[in-house]
């Protein structure tokens, strides 16, 4: 397959994902069904952009949340203290999320395995506490409520539920399509090399520290584009969008999904947020649930439901191994 | 930021008496917590996040055996045993499984334990904020030392945690079992070959870290409240500690422990609100001009 030829049939199939979710409330048009999607859109980025830094990079994140609270609260703020329109505080707040990124990532990208995921996890404590104390700006602990104010830009209206589900939709699949892009070029195959082999990389005149502070940044400002389709969704922002659970979950999401294949961590996302939905009807401990969950899925597995399906797929004889 | 109150705290003895002596209680729990985790790092190259859940559960099982034997030293070598025994159970059966895997899956192992001990502490002994209350050994009149008050307790507190870190240096530089850790800790592969058994040395090293986390949760257990979800926050500052003094150095563990705890006191009066701040800066200047830490030896 030529380099041509493949992104020509990813943006197939990004054309062909974002129809049928815009056909869907048509068949459905629950509330569920819809409430449903939006958030998938939201922790789907958030898991996705991660993926480019855990599965692409081998970097594993801990506090890869906070770029998605960042986003949250960011882009409220905008609504909220100035007259911009929606388009301008989209724009803001994954400009804004991209520095902050940048800024974090210049620091802890230099350092590898468990000390990154830790640095990483510390400095997303440390965003937390900031927007739990700075309580003028960010409401404290109680989040930032009131709602946001959403003019109306180009003939939509984000007031309403179809609306809002039609911009998350397109937003995030773009978003994918955009990822699935860079990680296909030569940025995603360096990325790639240099988590299988640095030496190498660096033989060839690589510059780790450079394209994975690349990384980081684009990462963090897609989860940030994840971050306000959540606040639309919730109209405001909390803390515990940029806490460390947040970000657990989105690592567990990709690990449940499988970090080899592009969509697995989108999957993922869709399995917690149904098993999420699940636990909390049904009981109050939440945790414990979800902490046997993890156990089953890391001690039993060892490894996610894409990944299962990439290992049957190899023993099919003609079977077409696109990806990588 | 309050500067003015700072310095009128520099200017007076009794303000540093008090401020040094809570930024060393700090710095001395801080402190055996570190060790632990900075100890099964240098042995065992894994970082335990679930390291602060650990001193959570020492705390609570410290305020239940307090309330059992109304003993305090009791309840104290209760905590560090119960967490030793238990961080034991979690190493041989949940950790080992994934020494050799990928980070994501040791990191996901010890976030599913950080859930699940939160929520088994919620069952056991409530989700509402729960208080031992001073020993009655303890309540005494505090001392006056150059005009400032100091509570016995504190006393101590830093006696016992002096003590803990003598005998941790003992332990690890005069005797044939500290021999053996730092041997495992510099080439697992040669020890091995040498007739020891690292997998023993490793459970060993593990559970050992257990009781410090746990002893250091008893020992707090008299002047801190308890809640699920404590640990959390001591183990973000316990990594600071180990990130300033070097990951694997227990010498190092202890100055980034007392530079915290102090820096933690007088902060808080200085710039109450960016005291996490202060300890972050101090973290990432360590970071960018000697990343190995204070007493590292080179890793990073």
């Amino acid at each position: 397959m030529s380099g041509l030829k493949r992104w020509q049939k990813d943006s197939a199939w990004a054309a062909l994902a974002l129809l049928l979710l815009l056909a869907l409330p048509l068949l459905d048009p629950s509330r569920v069904v819809v409430d449903f999607i939006i958030r998938l859109c939201a922790v789907g980025l958030l898991a996705t952009s991660l993926n480019m830094l855990v599965g692409y990079g081998g970097m594993v994140s801990f506090g890869h949340a906070m770029f998605f609270g960042s986003g949250a609260y960011a882009f409220s703020l905008m609504l909220q203290k100035t007259a911009v329109s929606v388009p301008v505080a989209l724009l803001t707040a994954v400009v804004f999320c991209g520095l902050l990124a940048a800024v974090i990532g210049a620091i802890c990208v230099r350092l590898k395995g468990i000390y990154f995921s830790f640095l990483t996890l510390a400095f997303q404590m440390l965003l937390h506490s900031i927007i739990i104390t700075w309580t003028g700006l960010t409401g404290g602990d109680q989040g930032l409520t009131g709602g946001i104010p959403r003019p109306v830009f180009i003939g939509i209206d984000l007031s309403k539920t179809q609306h809002v589900y039609m911009f998350s939709c397109v937003l995030a699949v773009v978003c994918l399509l955009v990822m699935r892009l860079l990680m296909q070029s030569p940025f995603g195959y360096t990325l790639r090399m240099l988590r299988d082999n640095e030496d190498r990389a660096a033989f060839l005149g690589i510059n780790a520290w450079r394209v994975r502070l690349y990384a980081f940044i684009l990462a963090g400002m897609f989860a940030g584009v994840g971050g306000v389709i959540m606040a639309l969704f919730v109209s405001g922002a909390f803390p515990d969008f940029s806490y460390w659970t947040m970000s657990g979950e989105a690592v567990f999401m990709i690990m449940m999904g499988g970090i080899h294949v592009f969509t697995g961590p989108v999957l993922g996302a869709a399995l917690l947020q149904i098993f999420n939905d699940t636990i909390t009807r049904n009981t109050q401990y939440h945790g414990l649930a979800l902490g046997l969950v993890i156990l089953l899925f890391t001690l039993g597995f060892q490894r996610g439901i894409t990944d299962v399906f990439k290992g049957w797929r190899k023993w099919l004889p003609a079977a077409n191994k696109g990806g990588h | 930021m309050d500067l003015n109150a700072l310095f009128e705290c520099l200017g007076s003895m009794s303000c540093i008496v008090t401020q040094t002596s809570t930024g060393l209680i700090v710095g001395a729990l801080l402190f055996l917590v570190a060790a632990g985790l900075t100890l099964i790092f240098g042995v065992l190259g894994v970082i335990n996040f679930a390291h602060g859940s650990f001193y959570m559960l020492g705390a609570y099982v410290a305020l239940s055996a307090y309330r059992i034997t109304d003993n305090y030293a009791l309840a104290a070598v209760a905590a560090g045993l119960g967490v030793g025994l238990f961080a034991l159970v979690f190493e041989r059966f949940f950790m080992r499984r994934v020494y050799k895997s990928d980070v994501l899956l040791q990191l996901l192992v010890c976030y599913a334990f950080i859930l699940i001990l939160d929520d088994v502490v919620k069952i056991v002994w409530g989700a509402e904020f729960q208080s031992m209350g001073m020993p009655k050994a303890f309540q005494q009149a505090p001392l006056f030392i150059g005009g400032g008050v100091v509570p016995v307790f504190y006393v101590y507190l830093m006696a016992a945690a002096g003590l803990i870190a003598g005998l941790l240096w003992f332990i690890l530089t005069r005797t044939r079992a500290g021999k053996i850790i730092r041997a495992a800790a510099q080439n697992p592969g040669m020890t091995s070959a040498l007739g020891l058994n690292t997998r023993l040395i490793y459970a060993s090293v593990f559970a050992f870290g257990g009781l410090l986390a746990g002893l250091a949760g008893g020992l707090a257990a008299p002047v801190r409240s308890m809640s699920p979800g404590m640990g959390f926050s001591i183990l973000i500052e316990s990594f600071i500690v180990t990130v300033i003094g070097g990951m694997g150095s227990v010498s190092g563990a202890l100055l980034g422990a007392l530079l915290i705890g102090l820096i933690r006191s007088f902060g808080s009066i200085g710039f109450p609100l960016f005291v996490e701040g202060i300890m972050f800066l101090a973290m990432g200047l360590i970071l960018v001009y000697k990343p190995s830490g204070l007493m590292g030896k080179g890793q990073s």
